[in-house]
């Protein structure tokens, strides 16, 4: 007891600001990025899957009769055999999150960086800070240009301007699609902090993304039977076991992701998973306003910035631990 | 002002169950060169590490500048020169831009930044590669690069970890060559090195490391008082009766030891004997062949002071 209280004035004694500095690794950190071949490659990716997926969209929208929400409908709409850009996104977005940051740290170790840059007068809160800020915020960048590229393309093809619903949709979904990324980024980070190896830390990362696209709902179908009877007898025990699913897979980011993508890129959409008739008795299908929507999905967007700050944490928690002799 | 830069009183780092730092006590004044010597692994590194409270020490008390490193860091980060054994760069930045985020993290202005990189890099001749890449840089170019690093800051005290460990000999004289120059002007210096004569050209004072402990400390000829017992080696040769010649250099002051090797009288005296010996070898009836004195090398000091260790734990 005595030692936490002891370690606390420690901590009240600390001169200075944990965040002197911050702006410096911040800015070196994004012109790294920006400058690198990594992230070149990582933009074509995307660049192409989004001009792919959003020309075929355009193919199927009809003008005249789908009216509502086109925009939204470049993101979603697909065509035999290429999916639509959203799912890309899934997928994509948590492999860029990752390149950018899997040797964010043992870098540092590796090219014997990290004591120079440690021997000036900053602290490590503000080099970690500083380097995971600066991958959110590339992440930010490339995402807006992609996003921006998407309406350029649908005004020019629709020659109608997207609605101010549209373009909040648009943004909530950009919000999300960030910090969908902040947790890989997040993870990946904590990876690097943990193994010496930078090809260690991105396999790591990539076994976890990889557990979660392909394995979890296999898991969560392994599971599920651990929680709920097996005999389903009555209406509760049904939605008692679907909730319960439900539950399981959503610790998968992705599934999270999902859940947003649906209600935020389809505004008719008003239910996430299981609902029993008599819910959707006179219920009019109509597209929900914007703030509606948004409180639908209030859970998962909170969710899926908690799960980042939570990593981050972790991370910087065994990155101050951490002795920094090579 | 107090003219101590550095002290530290019973400083200890165990790591688990292993001591690392032993009880060190260690002062430097301004304008001092110091030399902490020891094999790897005896504590150096660690010692630096907490001189910049970028590791705790588990006992004792550091000053650097009158600042305790574990609670004020910055302030004495922002006075102390670091430079690293094996310092690293960005290889894909080129040495002025790696030295501008060097610059940036110090917090100096915008508008002081280009001049203090540029002077810096000046100041150890690399104007002419300043916006290649630090990828292209050899070794040499690289290790001044670190002390150019370390410039910027117009440091109080350089401390510099293995500052010459893998460079050529020509290019380990020439960096030497520039820390006597931060020398002359006055700038504190700690550094550490198992590479002893390089040592003891720059140092003013030395310190031995044996294991976390800090053996020996002084300047190179009261360290060979203390370990060689004389601190001046003598060797003549000269033909002669061998015993009479032993006899007469035998009988000179401040003599300690006469040793007849392969012909040669090895002589370990206190002061600097080379004239009273000429003179006995040729009242004895000898002729003088050849008369040389050896400067107190640390590489004899270190040698044995290992050896009676050694010598003494076996025994």
């Amino acid at each position: 007891m005595s030692h936490s209280i002891d370690r606390m004035k420690n901590r009240e004694d600390r001169e200075g600001s944990p965040w002197t500095g911050l702006t410096a690794v911040l800015t070196k950190e994004m012109a790294d990025h920006l400058t690198g071949a990594r992230v070149l490659i990582l933009e074509l990716l995307i660049l192409l899957t989004a001009v792919g997926t959003i020309f075929t969209a355009l193919k199927n929208i009809n003008t005249t009769t789908d009216n509502e929400f086109v925009y939204l409908k470049l993101f979603t709409t697909a065509q035999e055999p290429l999916p639509p850009f959203v799912f890309f996104l899934a997928i994509l977005v948590p492999i860029i999150a990752i390149a950018l940051s899997f040797d964010s740290v043992n870098g540092e170790f590796n090219r014997r960086t990290l004591s120079r840059v440690l021997a000036q007068p900053v602290y490590r809160d503000a080099l970690l800070l500083g380097k995971f800020l600066g991958g959110l915020l590339t992440l930010t960048l490339v995402f807006s240009a992609i996003w921006l590229l998407i309406f350029g393309i649908g005004i020019f093809k629709l020659g109608v301007p997207p609605t101010v619903e549209e373009t909040g949709r648009a943004l909530w979904f950009l919000l999300a699609t960030v910090f969908y990324g902040g947790i890989w980024m997040a993870l990946a980070m904590a990876f690097s902090t943990v193994f010496r190896s930078s090809a260690t830390a991105a396999l790591a990362s990539i076994a976890v993304w990889a557990f979660f696209i392909f394995f979890w709902n296999i898991v969560v179908g392994l599971l599920l039977p651990v929680f709920v009877p097996q005999q389903i007898t009555k209406v509760e025990d049904l939605v008692t076991a679907s909730q319960t699913q439900q539950l399981l897979s959503r610790i998968s980011p992705i599934t999270l992701y999902a859940d947003i993508t649906t209600i935020l890129l389809q505004p008719t959409e008003r239910f996430l998973g299981f609902v029993l008739p008599v819910q959707l008795d006179r219920a009019i299908k109509a597209p929900l306003p914007l703030g509606q929507s948004v409180l639908v999905i209030w859970p998962q967007l909170t969710g899926l910035i908690a799960a980042t700050i939570l990593i981050f944490a972790i991370c910087y928690t065994l990155f101050q631990r951490q002795e920094i002799r090579a | 002002m107090n003219n101590l830069v550095l002290e530290t009183k019973g400083l200890t780092k165990h790591y688990g169950g292993f001591v690392a730092v032993d009880n060190l006590n260690l002062m430097m004044r301004r304008g001092e060169v110091f030399g902490l010597l020891g094999p790897n692994g005896a504590g150096k590194t660690t010692t630096i590490l907490m001189l910049l409270g970028l590791t705790e020490p588990t006992k004792g008390q550091v000053r650097v500048l009158g600042f305790d490193p574990a609670r004020q860091p910055l302030s004495v980060k922002a006075r102390v020169g670091y430079m690293p054994d094996q310092v690293g760069f960005y290889d894909e930045l080129t040495a002025r831009e790696n030295l501008i985020y060097i610059a940036k993290l110090n917090g100096f202005p915008r508008d002081v930044i280009k001049k203090r990189v540029e002077n810096a890099i000046e100041r150890v001749h690399l104007t002419q590669v300043i916006d290649k890449r630090v990828g292209t840089f050899s070794r040499g170019m690289r290790q001044r690069l670190g002390l150019a690093d370390v410039l910027i800051k117009n440091p109080q005290l350089i401390i510099m970890d293995e500052p010459t460990q893998g460079l050529d000999p020509e290019l380990a004289h020439e960096f030497l060559g520039l820390i006597r120059s931060l020398k002359e002007e006055g700038t504190t210096i700690l550094l550490s090195s198992h590479l002893l004569h390089q040592v003891q050209v720059v140092c003013d004072r030395v310190g031995l490391f044996s294991k976390g402990r800090m053996v020996l400390q002084g300047t190179v000829p009261e360290l060979a008082r203390k370990v060689l017992g004389g601190a001046f080696r003598v060797q003549i040769q000269a033909d002669g009766s061998a015993s009479k010649l032993r006899q007469a250099l035998q009988n000179l002051r401040d003599v300690n030891k006469v040793n007849l090797d392969n012909g040669t009288f090895e002589i370990e005296a206190q002061n600097d004997i080379r004239a009273d010996a000429a003179d006995a070898v040729i009242k004895a009836g000898g002729r003088l062949k050849r008369l040389n004195v050896e400067s107190q090398s640390l590489d004899d000091i270190y040698t044995r002071y290992f050896e009676e260790v050694s010598h003494e734990s076996l025994n």
